[in-house]
């Protein structure tokens, strides 16, 4: 990979320059601190929204609420933010001609591609790293402390899930000239993957399974089958790049 | 690198690039010595910004083949070696960079030394007059800054070949001198392919040229060849002010007259392009005097690169076809 290490240190300056990473660590940190703190206090919000007239019967809040919330706001808000950091990685630099500019340039096209795509698995490592100390932090402060790399685990497994969302859109980045085409086909992946979630079958293998996976490592569960899920999602990001690859290297610019 | 002298640098056999169904160049056969300042003429639609993105791997030829110090460049093997400097005709750069930056990044991926990265960034921002904005976010330059900036990226790595697609059509005619005296400085140590329409930046820096026009490749040569072998006797005929009359007749006559190959009315007069010197000589001032058009100056002039391109090609070369 020829190349390589000078253009992840420029992918990385850009996403710190751009403040793509620090706005990415705010909303992420924000997230974490803000899950447990909603499953601790959702029930008193239903009840004081309620009033005297209804009787709800809320189960008190434990730290699995808390878990839940936390991958529920930061699968939501992750997938969102990887597609929006992945759609215009590639298409932006071909449409604009700074593409041109770096390959003429002793670099490879596959280094030009993967510095791309470790520099966006880099911002939502760095985001998901804050929030999942802000979590745990507030998990334990709210509720009662979780085994830490259970939790370490939980937020690994959904920092693989977004990188495959990120992965998707970043082929889509490859194959389209504009951004918000590359967005297109990473939205209409994720709604793919979110059907082909709820198949008892396919479903444990997909990004939304590992979050399943994660919830009950969370809690010091046994998750089941890891292994498995893992390596398919793996395999599925390193297909996804090298499906990019073999389009990008014959591709004019 | 240093290329090995008489041997071409660049190398197009029977270059061929289609889009669909247009043709943008038909089976380019051309040769460029090592060390020379090669002129890349044709206007606008010739191929020339085609065979430049060709040799510099941004395209993929249809047929044909191309190499550049003997390496084949289909694959982009010339770029990974660093033998290719490229200037786009249009060059764009990552706005939040700066250009000390942007140097910096380009010298890494030479892997040139931290050292060799700092003192060469010095050396090509003030060749090209950037010293002063270096540290400017690249986003605030203006068109003609972003030109030298894109001269300043194509030379840090002293490349034995340069690729330069109209590398000072933004400049201010000042800076446009400046950077053709910089670009005629690299002849000798760096084989450059200079593509234009400009002919008389042509003239001030290239030794030898080639003239495209529709994908195809009319001439190729020696400047000083192609001008004995293509150019016409030209005349300047200045009439006295307020001549306006006698000076429109006498052009409708030499529009008729068969030594005449072209006529251009300048500012201020007339320019004749005839097809034979030493008769046309007489013949021409001889109508000039029974149309009674009254002389400031008549005089045989230095053929140029415009009458070669206007010879060859049938209009100048920033003149759009006519429609058919």
């Amino acid at each position: 990979m020829i190349g390589l290490g000078s253009m992840l240190r420029k992918e990385l300056l850009e996403q710190w320059r751009t403040r793509r990473m620090l706005v990415v660590a705010v909303v992420f940190t924000a997230l974490g601190i803000g899950s447990p703190l909603l499953a601790r206090y959702t029930p008193e919000l239903v009840k004081a929204l309620a009033g005297d007239q209804f009787q709800i019967a809320v189960p008190p809040p434990t730290a699995a609420d808390a878990v839940g919330q936390f991958l529920k706001n930061l699968g939501q808000a992750g997938v969102l933010t990887a597609i929006l950091l992945a759609m215009g990685s590639v298409a932006v630099e071909k449409e604009r001609g700074t593409a041109a500019l770096l390959l003429t340039k002793p670099i490879s096209r596959g280094a030009f591609l993967l510095a791309k795509l470790l520099a966006i698995a880099t911002t939502l490592l760095v985001g998901l790293l804050l929030a999942a100390i802000a979590g745990y932090a507030y998990t334990a402060i709210l509720f009662e402390a979780l085994p830490p790399l259970g939790w370490g685990a939980m937020a690994g497994l959904l920092l693989l899930g977004l990188i495959g969302y990120a992965s998707l859109t970043f082929l889509g980045s490859t194959l389209a000239r504009s951004s918000l085409a590359a967005a297109a086909i990473g939205i209409g992946a994720m709604v793919v993957l979110l059907i082909l979630s709820a198949l008892p079958s396919i479903g444990p293998f997909t990004p939304g399974g590992l979050d399943a996976l994660g919830a009950a490592m969370a809690v010091g569960k046994d998750p089941g089958a890891l292994i498995g899920p893992v390596l398919v999602n793996l395999a599925g990001v390193a297909a996804v790049f090298g499906i990019a690859w073999l389009v990008f290297r014959r591709q004019e610019l | 690198m240093t290329l090995p002298p008489n041997e071409a640098a660049i190398l197009c056999r029977a270059l061929t690039k289609r889009y669909g169904a247009v043709t943008a160049l038909e089976t380019l056969d051309l040769e460029v010595p090592t060390g020379s300042v090669f002129g890349f003429l044709g206007p606008n639609g010739a191929g020339k910004t085609t065979t430049i993105r060709l040799l510099a791997s941004l395209a993929q030829a249809t047929s044909g083949e191309a190499s550049l110090a003997g390496v084949a460049v289909g694959g982009g093997e010339p770029n990974r070696r660093g033998l290719v400097g490229y200037l786009d005709q249009d060059p764009r750069f990552h706005n939040w960079m700066t250009p000390r930056e942007l140097l910096d990044l380009v010298g890494r991926l030479h892997r040139m030394s931290e050292r060799d990265r700092r003192a060469r960034s010095d050396e090509v921002l003030e060749t090209v007059g950037l010293t002063g904005a270096s540290r400017r976010p690249i986003g605030t330059l203006s068109g003609g800054m972003r030109q030298r900036l894109g001269i300043a990226q194509a030379i840090l790595n002293r490349p034995p070949i340069l690729l330069l697609d109209e590398p000072v059509s933004s400049l201010d005619p000042e800076g446009r001198v400046d950077l053709l005296a910089v670009i005629r400085a690299l002849g000798g140590s760096s084989t450059v392919l200079f593509s234009t329409h400009i002919l008389t930046d042509v003239e001030r820096v290239c030794d030898r040229v080639a003239i495209l026009d529709h994908g195809r490749l009319v001439t190729t040569g020696p400047m000083t060849e192609l001008l004995e072998r293509y150019a016409r006797p030209v005349y300047r005929v200045e009439p006295e002010d307020g001549q306006a009359d006698a000076l429109g007749r006498l052009v409708a006559a030499l529009r008729d007259a068969p030594f005449v190959t072209h006529v251009e009315e300048t500012t201020g007069g007339l320019r004749v392009a005839v097809s034979d010197a030493a008769d046309a000589g007489h013949r021409l001032l001889a109508m000039v005097a029974a149309h009674g058009v009254p002389l400031l100056v008549f005089e045989r002039q230095r053929p140029t690169l415009e009458d070669v391109f206007l010879q060859l090609v049938g209009r100048r070369a920033h003149e759009p076809e006519a429609a058919a």
